[in-house]
């Protein structure tokens, strides 16, 4: 079995070949180990990481971004965006904040990436 | 009305704009003020929220926020005074610079500045799609701040024009969302964007790109009900009898990004008509003294990593300008040669050190980029593929260029 595939990890994008000789995995064409471990991913389980938003109340601005802080299976990601979008945060809230652990227990956190004031009482 | 004296006027408070100022400060130019237009600092990054951002500059994948608020903290730690809310509406040749905003219009004269106003995106009108004018035709930044900020979901049934990175990441977004993105066309025969866009935000969700297609007609009387895509020839002609309809509900562009000089014209910086960007020598400097251009303002960047790093080579120059009042003359051209779309800087003294950016025009497979002085060869990279998507960088030592001759930047 061979494949091509287009590494994601960075945005060199590097092309790789990929061919499971005797149960083991062979790859050309990468251009740093992270491609390696990219592809031998790809094979078994691949792994995404996502990036959505989360509605926040009484902050300055309607909703924080999120991201999820470790890649999760593919095949996880719409069950994960369910798990997202059913957060409501109060304001404030900060880069870094941990909103969901474990999310789905893919073994990823989602995590608050812009600070998000309280909104200014209209005078 | 008031008038404000600066070392150094910094507009735009996006990547290039923060990188600049910061450098600048730690350079020992303390009397400096950014100018932002928008209520906060981040520029376009705000509403990025996508991550891959600052791979290169702190090998490690951020969203476009995070990236953004590590400058912004760094340029409150500094110190640095940034008015947002603030519109800059001209700048003389002179270096007055007129800002309004809700307390007034108000003149900084200024000793450099520095232009960091970005680009924005190329529109419906700019590539002439025939056909109705109903709602649902947005650019793909306008849909991401609608989606990102704003909390506003733009369509259902959404076809994509143009193959940009940010086309392809709203792809990833609205499916995510909820959407359903038939398609993305692109009127090239490559794709514009990054090859790992193509895998990660269409392939991922099962979003076919046909390439060397456009759209040739929007129907719809108030909102979009679809649009008549075409094959185009290698001229971009659309091709007779290749018409197909898909319905849809809405038309998100990708088709390109234009540096955001109007004020740099009214200074009467000098455009480069590839870049769209000002002409500039090794200190970033245009082609009117003491005024410095970086990031998509000058030529429009593939990664926001590489306009935080120009912006600092700016700063460097523009620190040495504040304090001496002059830089190197800048009397060697460098001109794109040979597939080559562009090349900056434009001009260099050959002095100092100084990193060539450019793009191909087209992608190449095995590819040699040359660069050469009156025939000499100064430098000579080997790539495995070059494509017009990635921004290609060259360092150059100053101990390798004569004085006088033209350099030639090549890809065969």
């Amino acid at each position: 079995m061979t494949g091509q595939l287009i590494c994601i990890v960075c945005p060199a994008g590097c092309e790789m070949t990929a061919c499971i000789k005797d149960g083991k995995l062979e790859v050309w064409g990468e251009k740093c180990k992270r491609g390696l471990e990219y592809a031998e991913r790809e094979f078994t389980n691949p792994m995404r990481t996502i990036a959505t938003s989360v509605l926040v109340d009484n902050g300055e601005l309607p909703l924080a971004p999120v991201r999820l802080d470790n890649p999760v299976p593919k095949k996880q990601i719409f069950n994960i965006m369910r798990e997202i979008k059913a957060v409501r945060l109060e304001a404030p809230v900060h880069i870094g904040q941990i909103v969901l652990s474990d999310v789905c227990g893919c073994g990823s956190d989602v995590v608050v990436t812009k600070n998000v004031g309280r909104a200014q009482p209209r005078l | 009305m008031r008038l404000l004296n600066k070392d150094a006027v910094i507009i735009g408070g996006g990547p290039a704009g923060l990188a600049a100022a910061i450098q600048l400060k730690k350079n020992g130019i303390d009397n400096i003020l950014i100018i932002e237009r928008e209520k906060n600092l981040g520029g376009i990054l705000r509403q990025c929220i996508h991550d891959g951002f600052g791979l290169t500059r702190f090998g490690k994948s951020l969203s476009g926020p995070e990236y953004a608020q590590i400058f912004i903290d760094e340029a409150n730690d500094l110190g640095i005074e940034a008015l947002t809310d603030t519109s800059v509406i001209n700048i003389t040749y002179g270096k007055v610079v007129t800002a309004v905003n809700r307390g007034g219009i108000f003149h900084v004269q200024s000793k450099a500045v520095v232009l960091a106003m970005g680009c924005r995106e190329r529109t419906r009108g700019a590539i002439n799609i025939p056909g109705a004018r109903p709602a649902g035709i947005y650019n793909a930044g306008v849909a991401q701040s609608y989606i990102n900020l704003h909390n506003t979901m733009v369509g259902r049934e959404i076809v994509i024009l143009g193959s940009g990175d940010i086309g392809m990441i709203m792809a990833r977004r609205l499916t995510l969302e909820g959407a359903h993105v038939k398609a993305v066309f692109e009127a090239q025969a490559y794709p514009s964007g990054l090859p790992r866009n193509i895998e990660q935000c269409l392939n991922d969700y099962g979003i076919p790109l046909y390439l060397s297609h456009t759209v040739t007609k929007i129907c719809g009387r108030r909102r979009v009900e679809g649009v008549v895509v075409s094959r185009v020839d290698s001229a971009f002609s659309p091709i007779d009898g290749t018409e197909k309809f898909f319905s849809c509900d809405t038309l998100i562009l990708s088709v390109g990004l234009i540096p955001e000089n109007e004020l740099s014209l009214m200074a009467g910086v000098e455009l480069d008509r590839r870049t769209r960007g000002a002409y500039v020598n090794d200190s970033f400097e245009t082609g009117c003294s003491g005024i410095f251009a970086a990031g998509n303002v000058l030529h429009v960047h593939d990664l926001v990593d590489f306009v935080s790093i120009e912006a600092e080579e700016l700063a460097a120059s523009a620190a040495e300008y504040v304090s001496s009042d002059c830089l190197p003359k800048a009397s060697i051209v460098v001109v794109p040669g040979r597939n080559v779309g562009y090349a900056v800087p434009q001009r260099v003294s050959g002095e100092k050190n100084f990193t060539l950016s450019f793009r191909v025009k087209q992608p190449i497979e095995n590819c040699k980029v040359t660069v050469s002085q009156g025939g000499n060869v100064i430098s000579e990279v080997k790539m495995r593929k070059a494509i017009p998507a990635n921004m290609i960088q060259i360092k150059i030592s100053a101990d390798r260029l004569e004085s006088g001759k033209e350099i030639e930047v090549t890809a065969v």
